[in-house]
Parts: structure tokens; sequence; C-alpha cells
């Protein structure tokens, strides 16, 4: 996945300014930084559901396609865990893992039923599969919402900080299963808050500050040695409480 | 009161066309509406244009004035239908507009992360709109749309001037015919009227029971 040059503007505010980053197969890289440093909309544009206003992105090396089928297309491979969960409300637990799998990629509603279990009991919920989502705690939701990804068997997940909604005692549940996911080799953009799980399951750390990365490196490398005085100031504050 | 009593098969007849129109026109606008309403939200900005430019140009057109170009102006360009055609017709067109925003309302209704969602599982719009959205608003739509429909109920009266026997022309004729009972002519009218209002508002209150229910 690859980013070259991209810029974005909402009205007359910057908030990408010539990003470039790109991201290998089974890489995990973690986007940290201030709010408002332009992490989740970088982490948005990657399946366009913001668009560009100059530079290329790029996908398994084809760019990303204008609005229609081929863009659908590569949603279905691109997974997304949104801040808000974003449940289908009207869904079951189970419906929410399995529509996609029905009626984008066409998979049997036998087949699709049964993934959709695996995938619930993968994530520890195989037991709320038939309750609705408004029924579930955050962490409950955000977890149904990571397995509504897996479904589609992307190639890339994306996580638009998946634990700033959730109860501090909720973080952890959702914060394993993806370190697990990691773990298995799962490529990984992860805009989060949590240098716990940046330390732990991060290849790289992306440290963005006013719609500009500012510094990359391994975690170790990041936290223990940062170079720019912005990332230290950043880590000061953060770290010393 | 005799005038009423002994010609409720002219009321019938009349009342009975305008329940059809009422049902005709209902189905009608209500398939335009949420076309024109799904154009509106749409990621494609000439579809968004023509929609809007539908429900703006049709909403501030008068019904009478709609009539009278489908009536008198289609068969200008070799549309050729029967007057009754004509109605429904009218009828639609013009009660789609505001059907159109009862759905529209009730899309906005639903929080966007529901859409964004089902568009990163790589649905498209009209899947996005059919699967999730929509499901998803109807419970909203349902309160306008009772009222946008009651609207269509009376707005049946105006077919009356373009050569359909409805309601409005069994109650003009009789009163022709019996000038010293008009009154309660007339009054037997409304009431026929409100009837079949309060019937849809009944059958609309069932609908929005069942559709919060279900949520």
């Amino acid at each position: 996945m690859v980013l070259e040059g991209v810029n974005k503007h909402f009205g007359t505010l910057h908030v990408l300014k010539d990003v470039d980053l790109s991201v290998a197969r089974g890489e995990v890289v973690v986007v940290i930084g201030p709010s408002g440093s332009g992490k989740s909309t970088l982490c948005r544009t990657i399946n366009r559901l913001e668009t560009i206003d100059a530079g290329s992105i790029s996908v398994d090396g084809k760019p990303l396609p204008a609005e229609g089928k081929d863009l659908a297309a590569l949603r279905a491979k691109v997974g997304m865990v949104f801040q808000s969960f974003n449940l289908f409300a009207h869904k079951t637990v189970l419906e929410n893992v399995t529509l996609g799998p029905v009626k984008v990629k066409g998979v049997k509603k036998a087949d699709a039923d049964k993934r959709g279990r695996e995938l619930l009991d993968r994530v520890g919920i195989a037991s709320q599969a038939d309750k609705y989502p408004a029924q579930l705690s955050g962490g409950q939701q955000q977890r149904v919402a990571i397995a509504r990804s897996l479904a589609m068997d992307p190639m890339v997940m994306l996580f638009d900080e998946p634990t700033s909604a959730l109860d501090p005692e909720m973080i952890n549940e959702v914060l394993d299963v993806m370190t697990a996911l990691a773990k298995e080799g799962m490529t990984m953009v992860v805009v989060t808050h949590e240098m716990g799980f940046a330390r732990r399951a991060a290849d790289r750390v992306v440290f963005m500050d006013d719609g500009r990365i500012v510094e990359q490196a391994t975690p170790e490398q990041f936290f223990s040695h940062p170079e720019s005085d912005r990332a230290k100031d950043f880590l000061s504050k953060i770290l010393t409480h | 009161m005799d005038a009423v009593l002994d010609n409720l098969d002219v009321f019938a007849e009349g009342f009975t066309r305008t329940v059809t129109l009422t049902l005709l026109a209902a189905v009608g606008a209500l398939l335009l509406g949420t076309l024109i309403a799904a154009m509106r939200v749409s990621p494609v900005p000439p579809l968004r244009w023509a929609g809007t430019a539908y429900v703006q140009l049709v909403r501030n057109t008068p019904l009478t004035v709609v009539f009278f170009l489908v009536v008198f102006g289609l068969p200008e360009v070799d549309v050729i239908l029967s007057f009754f055609q004509f109605a429904v017709l009218a009828l639609s067109l013009y009660t789609a507009a505001f059907v159109a925003e009862a759905v529209r309302s009730g899309i906005l209704s639903v929080p966007s992360g529901q859409a964004e969602a089902s568009r990163a599982v790589g649905m498209t719009f009209g899947q996005t709109l059919r699967l999730v959205v929509l499901p998803q608003a109807f419970a909203n739509i349902v309160p306008p749309l009772a009222s946008v429909f009651i609207a269509l109920l009376k707005n049946t009266s105006i077919a009356g001037a373009f050569f359909i026997f409805e309601g409005t022309q069994s109650m003009a004729r009789l009163i022709n015919a019996n000038g010293d009972q008009a009154i309660a002519i007339l009054a037997a009218a409304a009431l026929a009227y409100l009837g079949l209002s309060l019937i849809s508002s009944a059958l609309f209150g069932l609908l929005e029971r069942r559709v919060t229910v279900s949520r």
C-alpha cells in the first residue's frame, strides 16, 4: 500500500500535507499523534471514505478507483474498524458479520453463517450471535466490528481509533484481539492513542503532527529515542502519567 | 337529507373513484418519490442536481397547473391516455416530490456511520441504501408519509375539474339537482372525506406501531 504526496483540505483547513507512506504486506503500522493531526483522516483516505485533493494512493499495486463498482470491490478487500463501531443497528450480531460476504461476495447463507460463528468465536462473543448490537457492551460491539471486517477476508485492515470510545476496562479485550491479528500476520494500519499496543504489536510507529508525518521508526527506537522535538514533547506529555 | 340518502349510489360511485385514484397515485408516487430521494443522496452529482430540480420544480407548482400540463400538454407530444390515466399520472408526479422529501428526511435521520460501515464492507451505493439505510429510515418515514397521502386523498378532487367523476363531482351533481339541500349534501361529502382520512390515519398508525416495535 503506497501513499505519495497526499494532500487534503477541509475548506481552508489543510489537514494532510504531502503525506508519503508505504505499508508492506504483513506489516503493522501504528499511527499516533495529537488530536487534529490528521491521522484519522489519513486512515479514511486509504479506502476512499475521504477523497484527496492531490497525490496518489495505491493498494496492491493499483491506484484507488473512482466512486463505483471498482471502488466497492476494493473496499471489500480493505477492512475498516471505526471508533464508533457502526454496527448495523437493525441486524443481529451474526447478520452483521454475514451481510458483507452474502451480498458482496455471493457466499451462500449457510456457509456465511458457519464462518460468521467461527469468527465470533474467535473474538470471544459466539454466545451473543443472535442479539442486536444495542444489547452489547462497547467492547463486545467493537469485537463484532472486527469479526465483520475479517469475514470479508481483507488483505489489509484499517483501525480508526478502535478503543477511543470504550470504557477503560473494555479496551484490553479489543486490543487483545488486535494483537492476536497482528501476530497472525495481518497487514494493519492502526490509528490509536494506546501506546502499550504500539510498543507490543507495531512493526513501525508513524508520528503525525499538523497534517504531516514527522517521524517514522520502530517502536523501541521511537519510544526510547524520539528524534524530533515535537515527538519528544508529545511523549513527555503522555508518558508522565 | 333525502337528497343524500336517496343518492348514496351516486356518492358511492364518486368516492370509490376517489379511493382508486388515491391508491394508484400513492403507489406511483411512492416508487417515483423513493427513486428521487435516492438520486438526491447519491454520490453522482448530476443525479443529485436532477433530483433537487425535480423536487423544487414540482413542489412549487400548483397541482392544477401540473394537471393542465399533463392533460393538455402530453397530447401535444402525442402521448394520448385516458383522462383517468392522465389524472393518476398528474397526481403521482406531483405527490412524488413530497414523498421524496419524506423519504430523504428519513434517510438523513440514519447516522452517517451506518452508510460508511456499509460502504467499507464493499457494498455499492444501491446495496447500502436498500439493505442498511432504508430499513432503518423507514420508521422515521412513516409519520410524514401519512400526511402526504392524506393530502393526496384530498388533492384527488382537482381531478374532478379534469373530466373525472370522483367524490366532489358526485357532490356537485347532486347539488345541481337538489339546490334546496346543498348544505346536507356538502356536509355528507365532507364527512366522506373525513371518514376516508381517518381510515388512512388508522392504517398508518398500525404501520407505525409495527415498524417501531421491530426496531
